[in-house]
């Protein structure tokens, strides 16, 4: 948001780590400078990924109230970009770079209803929220989705905090969350605060415009990482420069496409603005799109697509991966 | 932390966690008006069924100003430059040329609340923006009262405007056509405080009434001559709103005990909204208990009273400036102005309470000859 989004730098150092869920560390940071992290915030971390700096965003699940101690959670997935397993090798006494707490992802205070619903380690960006409208008396409930109760954080001490505004939903136990008796149920003034896989969040999306309810009132954080499906190699050309490189799994096409001496375009670099966008001429695989910026319409035509977020994937049915999926753009 | 030393500061910080008014009720319209409280320009305008809303008065995207656009359908205003559409709680509605909406796309949405005649707004932690914090200005929209008033834009810290307001020894030369007598600096008074008011009572016995008051007690006892018992009740209450409950009653007849049915009474009411660190808005009413229905004596107390804050403003124009052209001199402090250093304090506390009293500490140079 406009009023507090300047990004400050600052050495912070970590003071405390403990396993809050399977593969999911919770790492606790004393900043140099600290400011109070409202809910919602997240702070930026400069991270090495095979050896070079790279920054990655995550939540404040906590922070005391004027921000000397700030609680992130981070979640080693099998397909990492390799930001996960740089903060799960921190010690406790490492120095880390991070940036003062900024906010994409403000909770409103007085709104008539609210839904804060998380999917695994989505839990990380809306618990502080549920804990505030909790603490102001709101007329909230807190549905808490995941694969097995391993698996999700905080799971005991939310329901303890919340009981019974807190709902779970677990497949393992046959319970998963669905998603259209939710939404449906939602009157004009509730408002949503989510954050989850892509899968659950377009699903919420797509049910929202069905039910006809205002967008705006559906609110959600993407970090662009999270895909329909796992990362590959694939391979993208641009004919008119004659050039072709190879995105490996763990960089987004926007990368690759720097590092080949490409001069694309961007700003956010999260599948939000839409200046990364480039024209598909030809494509040997899917799109996987990442983007929160194309309508559906749009994602379906697969004519264009954000290149900081989406990729590239061999189509499911063919199941093939002998061959490296290809496709060839031009810049916008 | 020690015991702070910046009480007398020249130039006092706001708190942020506090409801200050943002205007008359009757100024937010269908049109957006831009105005700046405590260092935050807003865009303030109501909705099709009247509610009030402050934004930022900056765009999301290119920063332009809300307030030159205009608003829309049940809450929305649009963008002047390139039409994006927001709602009352800052979100966007539609961006030109695409068919989503950036989910980051808000601008900050301020909680504003109508209440006795103003919009009152709070531009701190939202989550401790709780109405009942609004403060006490019941008079100005009590069936019991009566009258108006306007608003004065002062080119001062608004420090200087409570210091002047809680201290009314200055009325006897400020003010001396009006409202000033002698015995204001010569009589008594007792000032009180709890953690959020400050409380400073004068009394003054069988004096003359002076003309301003005298007129008012014509005006409810026709013809009457004779003197009078007068009294100055400041009620401050944090952070910047302070009610002078004033009046005068015939002398002997036992106004200072609680019968006021022989007197005149009306509440000076002003609450002051910093803009800037030197600059504020400072809104003003003078409401009375008697003649509730004669518009006349409304329209010729708030001209009166009008003529008086006038001499005020000329003299905290001209403190403003005196300070800012002796950055080197430093405030020292008189016994009457120990209302106005009740406040001061209690407004360092709260200032400590948000952790932005550090911040605001001037260096404090030696004094001189001290
Ligand atoms: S850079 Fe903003 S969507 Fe890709
Ligand atoms: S500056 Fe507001 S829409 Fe561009
Ligand atoms: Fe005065």
């Amino acid at each position: 948001m406009a009023a507090n989004s300047s990004t400050v730098w600052q050495r912070g150092r970590v003071v405390e780590l403990r396993d809050v869920a399977r593969d999911i560390r919770r790492v606790v940071i004393e900043p140099e400078s600290p400011v109070r992290a409202a809910p919602g915030t997240h702070v930026d971390i400069a991270v090495v990924v095979n050896g070079e700096q790279d920054v990655r965003s995550y939540s404040v699940v906590e922070s005391d109230d004027d921000g000397t101690r700030l609680a992130l959670s981070v979640f080693r997935t099998p397909t990492s970009r390799g930001g996960s397993v740089f903060m799960h090798g921190l010690g406790e006494g490492a120095e880390v770079e991070l940036t003062q707490p900024l906010q994409n992802f403000p909770l409103r205070v007085g709104a008539a209803r609210y839904i804060i619903l998380a999917g695994g380690i989505g839990v990380t960006a809306v618990l502080g929220m549920a804990r505030v409208l909790a603490r102001l008396g709101a007329d909230y409930r807190f549905v808490y989705a995941g694969r097995s109760r391993e698996a999700m954080a905080y799971l005991d001490e939310l329901i303890d905090e919340h009981g019974d505004r807190i709902e779970v939903h677990v497949d393992a136990e046959g319970t998963p969350l669905d998603v259209p008796s939710l939404v449906g149920g939602l009157g004009r003034d509730t408002e949503l605060y989510m954050c989850g896989p892509i899968r659950l969040m377009d699903a919420v999306r797509r049910a929202w415009q069905d039910f006809g309810l205002d967008l705006p009132n559906l609110r959600y954080e993407t970090f662009g990482n999270s895909g329909w499906f796992d990362p590959e190699e694939f391979v993208v050309r641009i004919p008119r420069l004659g050039l072709e490189t190879v995105v490996p799994k763990d960089r987004s096409m926007l990368e690759a496409l720097e590092a080949a001496g490409a001069d694309p375009m961007f700003d956010c670099r999260k599948g939000e603005c839409g200046l990364c966008e480039v024209e598909v001429l030809e494509l040997t695989g899917d799109i996987d799109h990442r983007d929160v910026f194309y309508s559906q319409r749009q994602q379906e035509a697969s004519a264009k697509m954000c290149c900081c977020v989406s990729r590239v994937v061999t189509p499911a049915a063919t199941g093939s991966r002998e061959r490296k999926p290809v496709i060839s753009i031009e810049l916008s | 932390m020690s015991h702070p030393t910046s009480t007398t500061n020249k130039t006092l910080a706001h708190p942020l966690n506090a409801w200050y008014v943002a205007g008359w009720d009757y100024e937010l319209t269908r049109k957006p008006l831009a105005r700046t409280i405590a260092n935050r320009p807003l865009a303030l305008f109501r909705t099709e069924d009247g509610r009030p809303v402050a934004l930022a008065d900056a765009c999301w995207h290119r920063l332009a100003p809300l307030s030159m656009g205009k608003t829309l359908g049940r809450d929305e205003i649009q963008c002047p430059y390139h039409g994006i559409t927001y709602n009352s709680a800052g979100r966007c509605t539609s961006m030109p040329a695409q068919e989503t909406i950036n989910p980051s796309a808000t601008v900050p949405s301020f909680p504003i609340v109508d209440r006795y005649r103003f919009a009152w707004v709070w531009l701190g932690d939202p989550e401790k923006a709780d109405p009942a914090l609004i403060p006490d200005m019941h008079q100005m929209s009590s069936p019991e009262w009566a009258g108006d008033g306007e608003t004065i834009y002062a080119p001062c810290n608004y420090q200087l405007v409570l210091d002047n307001l809680m201290d009314l020894t200055h009325e006897e030369f400020v003010h001396a056509s009006s409202i000033g007598q002698e015995e204001l600096s010569a009589s008594d008074f007792k000032v009180t405080h709890d953690d959020r008011t400050v409380t400073v009572a004068r009394w003054m016995f069988d004096i003359e009434a002076p003309p301003f008051w005298l007129k008012n007690m014509r005006d409810k006892f026709p013809g009457f001559e004779g003197r009078v018992d007068r009294w100055q009740i400041i009620h401050f209450e944090a952070p910047s709103t302070i009610r002078i409950d004033v009046g005068v009653a015939k002398a002997g007849t036992g106004a200072a005990d609680g019968d006021r049915s022989q007197g005149v009474n009306g509440y000076v009411m002003n609450t002051i909204s910093p803009e800037t660190d030197k600059t504020c808005h400072y809104f003003w009413a003078f409401m009375r208990n008697y003649c509730l229905d004669s518009q006349l004596i409304t329209t010729q107390l708030r001209n009166g009273v009008h003529g008086v804050f006038g001499e005020d403003e000329a003299m905290l124009k001209a403190q403003q400036e005196a300070i800012d052209a002796n950055p080197d001199y430093e405030f020292y402090s008189l016994n009457i102005d120990a209302g106005g250093m009740w406040v001061r304090r209690l407004i360092e506390r709260m200032l400590e309470a948000e952790g932005r009293l550090a911040a605001t500490q001037e260096p404090q140079p030696a004094r001189v000859g001290a």
